[in-house]
């Protein structure tokens, strides 16, 4: 395969493979802890980051890695403590975050970076240094989810029983959102911004119906998710597409298709049951 | 004989200023099996929480096991209310169990294989054993009920503390699940919150009536007596307690009504 002979698609394809096992462990634990809205939260902060990493002439990967690590445990930081006002100051450190980023682009001297890049994702331009940060985090993260895996679960299953047997739930919270603030960071490599939550959840969403653990659904997330990102890097490479779009949209055509079956099955379940109902009936 | 294992003693809680209870004394004993009832927002939920160490009090003393309730977290086996636990969850009834015997500080230790023995054993006793791979959310509330008492019981609890055990099952199997409860009642004492004070009757030992303040009936007072003047008398000069008053939804003051003109 001629896809192969291109260094920057090697690259490309570890970048999503990397991408698509950190999604699929930290994004289990987005969905069945429901805090997808604080990861685009998260997510849309990062870009001030990207701002400062221009604007000082700083490494990008690094700073925003940084600025999203603040802005996250920021954030889970008023969640605690304001639970029922953690979305709208989600809602605002979200906006901020997008705002002093474009601020700071714009107060950069000279050419300006492509900021659709960071939008919409350039993993046809990852090089070498970042798939090392990627790995090492990767890493770093699959060690943290196995050694909290049991308090993880307890908490994110039922957090008031796992406070009771002594799980320090505050702390693992805030394991859980920095965890969160490195990987979303990592995927906007590879999707963008505005995308990476549909990478975060949709895999999870699929596999959840069939996991029967939260070790499996994360297995089963990080495969589906490694599916969709080389399906879509493959769509992009034939027909010249942008390749975050196409792995998004790879991965909600296939969401649609099980949603639908899901609901065809069920409507042919309830008739086949009505008439047996009716059959008895007639009887 | 008869050793207490939680004491109450002149407990006051508050929340945001408001007073959610005052001046509550309880003394929960080793064979207890004690209903407690009273309206929403009465503070039945908050003595559960402040029982488990949830929440401290804002005065007064609560002694669990002869320390700190949260010290003694362990002696206490807690069920919570059904309605809030996500039914999607990927989760076996297993490993629901086995989250009773969580071990925090000891992460690395293997004891799996005697974990999993016990947990089969326990969900044997409640006629849980053939579904213990199922997937949480493909069992019945009530299956999903006995799911939830069978981790609290692999801690080896002196006391079961149950919110609103009943709240999704149907009356038919609320009166086995309040069986099961009976005979689980032979080795644990047993706390149960409950709405409806009379399909609990046949089964308690004593009533705590929870309204702010807290009202104990020991058994004889919520034998027939009890229940008759409850019931058919005018709302206001139920037993010295004001709870029942605002506590009994009318649907089941009626609904008990009825069967109490049938059964008397």
């Amino acid at each position: 395969m001629e896809i192969f002979e291109f260094e920057f698609m090697r690259n490309a394809i570890s970048a999503g493979l990397l991408a698509s096992v950190i999604c699929g462990i930290m994004g289990t634990l987005v969905v069945v802890n429901r805090i997808v809205f604080l990861s685009g939260g998260i997510a849309h902060a990062a870009y001030g980051g990207i701002g400062l990493a221009f604007y000082f002439k700083w490494p990008v990967m690094i700073s925003t890695l940084g600025f999203s690590l603040v802005a996250s445990l920021l954030m889970a930081g008023v969640t605690l403590k304001a639970k029922h006002r953690a979305d709208t100051i989600i809602g605002v450190i979200w906006a901020l975050g997008m705002a002093l980023g474009i601020i700071l682009i714009d107060l950069t001297p000279g050419y300006n970076v492509d900021l659709m890049s960071y939008l919409f994702g350039s993993i046809l331009t990852v090089p070498k240094s970042d798939l090392l940060i990627m790995l090492v985090i990767g890493i770093l993260i699959t060690i943290l989810v196995s050694i909290f895996y049991k308090d993880l679960l307890a908490v994110s299953y039922d957090e008031e029983f796992a406070q009771i047997r002594g799980v320090r739930v505050k702390q693992l919270y805030f394991i859980l959102i920095g965890m969160l603030g490195l990987t979303i960071v990592m995927v906007i490599q590879v999707v963008g911004l505005i995308m990476v939550i549909a990478l975060l959840t949709i895999p999870p969403f699929i596999v959840e119906k069939y996991a029967k653990s939260l070790a499996q659904m994360m297995i089963g997330s990080s495969f589906l998710g490694a599916v969709f990102t080389l399906s879509g890097l493959w769509l992009s490479y034939m027909f010249d597409l942008t390749s975050g779009a196409s792995i998004i949209l790879v991965a909600g055509c296939v969401f649609l298709i099980i949603l639908s079956v899901d609901q065809i099955r069920a409507y042919s379940l309830n008739k086949r049951r009505l008439v047996i109902v009716d059959n008895n009936k007639q009887k | 004989m008869n050793k207490s294992i939680v004491e109450l003693k002149n407990v006051d809680f508050s929340y945001n200023g408001q007073p959610v209870l005052e001046q509550v004394n309880l003394t929960i004993r080793k064979d207890d099996f004690m209903a407690v009832i009273g309206p929403n927002g009465g503070g039945k939920t908050t003595l559960l929480k402040l029982i488990l160490g949830l929440m401290s009090p804002d005065g007064g003393t609560i002694d669990v096991m002869g320390g700190l309730p949260r010290k003694a977290s362990s002696a206490i086996g807690y069920v919570p209310q059904n309605v809030h636990i996500n039914n999607n969850f990927p989760i076996t009834a297993m490993d629901v169990v086995l989250m009773g015997k969580l071990r925090v500080g000891n992460r690395w230790k293997k004891n799996a294989g005697k974990d999993r023995d016990e947990a089969i054993k326990i969900l044997g006793r409640l006629d849980m054993e053939p579904h213990a791979y199922k997937k949480i959310g493909e069992l019945s509330g009530g299956q999903r009920q006995r799911v939830f008492i069978a981790r609290a019981l692999m801690t080896q609890p002196q006391l079961l503390l149950l919110d609103e055990p009943t709240a999704s099952i149907d009356t038919k199997g609320q009166a086995e699940f309040f069986r099961l409860l009976k005979q689980l009642n032979k080795k644990v004492a047993i706390l149960v919150v409950s709405h409806d004070l009379f399909v609990v009757s046949n089964y308690v030992k004593s009533v705590a009536c929870v309204n702010k303040g807290l009202h104990y009936h020991p058994h004889e007072e919520i034998t027939g007596d009890m229940l008759e003047t409850m019931y058919s008398c005018s709302v206001e000069d139920i037993c010295r307690v004001q709870v029942l008053a605002h506590g009994l939804p009318k649907k089941t003051l009626k609904g008990s009504g009825e069967k109490t003109n049938g059964n008397f």
